[in-house]
């Protein structure tokens, strides 16, 4: 790793056929912060974002995650990073406890380590009541603040949220977000996409891909000063509108 | 009245996801329903377009009664569900083609209406659904809708997982139908949408919460309001709520919006505690409440 550079990309490019849906991207993300990944539907997020946690091949450029090249140690990055999204982190049908463990078996914890995780996850969501319980059966807050948990069992390098708060009350949106400043403030760096604008301005640097390019990259107080606008989510009509 | 809820409940097994809801909504009247996942938005629409009968209550949708008139209401509504209902493996015009034949019209006859919408998706016709993007489904689903004219258009949660620039278009899209003359009414979790409705309704675990104008809702806030911010984040939420005259706390943006518990309160108090707690450039600034503000304090 270059200093305390985790995630350094540079010129990534993917192609799907004559449509390029990343287009020669390239920024750095530093160890312990909390950085905004933003754009419209179809701006090339999700493409940039599996290219970096392994499990989508570059057409050109290079990238390096937690210290490992996209290309040639994609197994590696899977070992040092946590990754959630929206749409799916956690089995339904599977309770509380035997997720937890289900997960920390993937991610190749020990018994005992698996055990001692689960008991100090378990207290600090306060779920002590609920262990035995099918997640399904549980709140969509609960479950993005447990599937956010259990995608730090392994104590990785780097989180990846996609779109963790959809449809999340206000109120555990922000209980979600302090979690995340938890996280950061212990060393972990946040990589996180949101549509909710107010989010962009908890992070601490932010950038907008528009047609596969990133076409704004800075704190949200910087951004702001630069197109002469109140808040972020005017930046982003701004930059998304054209 | 467009709509006419009466203390309808519905329950499944021992989840209450209804519980004595009523409200009325106005002929011509944009309005929203204002809650999270999970707190029965979609179960309210499926009772209102006769997709499932309420354990108890009465309601009427375009003056039919849910229950006896169900096929009335079939044909007088138009229903867009959270979930991307076309057929993926139609084209954009057979979708539309095929919804204006189920209701015994043509994309002709109605045209007018979802001209402004369907010119938008038209270079795309003859592509598939499935292969569509976020936001282009989104206004095919809309002109499917719309193509029998109905009187009433029931959109559940239209705009989530939207990027905010489609999340604009698509609320100019409503307020252009409104003035057509067609009821609307929309969920959402974005409470940032609700300034753009006539009236509200906000929602939580099966109950409103308030019904009123988004002015009316916001001037309810019970506290003067503050924007707090320094130069570190996470340690400004730590302190405030570690405060004992806080009221409430929660992170707005680039702020910390912050209560006081007393009746008379001096912000250059809470200045010195913070700077007291080692945060620097402490900024303490009265604000106006938003709908989120008010929704929090409700849901408390």
């Amino acid at each position: 790793m270059d200093n305390q550079n985790v995630i350094v990309v540079e010129n990534l490019t993917k192609k799907f056929g004559d449509f390029t849906a990343v287009n020669n991207i390239t920024f750095k993300v530093k160890q312990g912060e909390i950085f905004g990944f933003l754009g419209a539907n179809g701006a090339g997020k999700t493409t940039a974002m599996k290219m970096l946690i392994g499990i989508s091949s570059p057409t050109s450029g290079n990238a390096k995650v937690a210290g490992f090249d996209v290309y040639k140690n994609a197994e590696d990055i899977k070992k040092n990073i946590g990754y959630m999204s929206q749409k799916f982190a956690l089995y339904d049908d599977l309770t509380v406890k035997e997720n937890i463990t289900f997960y920390g078996g993937i991610y190749g914890l020990s018994r005992q380590r698996i055990k001692d995780k689960r008991n100090q996850l378990v207290e600090e969501l306060g779920l002590q009541n609920l262990i035995n319980e099918l997640v399904s059966s549980l709140p969509l807050g609960w479950k993005q603040k447990l599937a956010f948990s259990v995608a730090l069992l392994h104590d990785p390098k780097i989180i990846f949220l996609d779109e963790p708060t959809g449809g999340v009350d206000p109120i555990t949106r922000r209980q979600f977000w302090e979690m995340i400043y938890k996280t950061a403030n212990k060393g972990t760096t946040v990589f996180v996409t949101t549509h909710y604008m107010d989010e962009a301005e908890y992070c601490d640097r932010v950038s907008i891909m528009v047609d596969g390019k990133i076409e704004a990259l800075d704190t949200p107080k910087k951004l702001k000063e630069l197109f002469k606008v109140g808040s972020m989510n005017d930046v982003f009509l701004k930059l998304a509108r054209g | 009245m467009s709509i006419s809820i009466q203390h309808i409940s519905k329950s499944f097994k021992d989840v209450v996801a209804l519980n004595d809801i009523s409200f009325n909504v106005k002929e011509g009247e944009l309005f929203g329903l204002i809650g999270p996942d999970g707190a029965g938005k979609t179960t309210l629409f499926r009772v209102l377009t006769t997709l499932l009968i309420a354990d108890k209550g009465k309601a009427t949708v375009a003056d039919f009664d849910v229950l006896n008139d169900y096929k009335s209401i079939r044909n007088s509504v138009g229903y867009m569900p959270g979930k991307f209902s076309l057929y993926q493996d139609l084209t954009v015009e057979e979708n539309l083609a095929f919804f204006a034949t189920i209701f015994g019209t043509t994309i002709e006859e109605n045209y007018d209406l979802i001209e402004d919408i369907y010119i938008q998706i038209e270079p795309f016709k003859t592509r598939r659904a499935g292969k569509l993007s976020g936001g282009m489904k989104q206004k095919l689903a809309l002109c499917c809708a719309l193509i029998h004219k109905p009187k009433v258009l029931f959109l559940d949660e239209p705009t989530t997982g939207v990027d905010p620039v489609s999340r604009k278009e698509f609320w100019e899209m409503l307020k252009r139908l409104q003035q057509k003359g067609i009821t609307i009414l929309v969920s959402t979790p974005y409470m940032d949408e609700a300034a753009l409705c006539d009236r509200i309704a906000l929602i939580q675990d099966g109950k409103i919460l308030e019904i009123d104008s988004p002015q009316n809702i916001v001037n309810h806030f019970p506290k003067k309001l503050y924007n707090v911010s320094a130069n570190k984040m996470y340690e400004l939420i730590e302190s405030l709520k570690k405060y004992e005259h806080q009221y409430s706390v929660y992170p707005f943006g680039e702020f910390v919006h912050y209560a006081d518990k007393r009746d008379v309160f001096n912000p250059q108090d809470l200045q010195e505690y913070l700077e007291a707690n080692n945060l620097n450039d402490v900024k303490i600034e009265i604000t106006n409440p938003t709908i989120e503000d008010t929704f929090m304090e409700l849901a408390k």
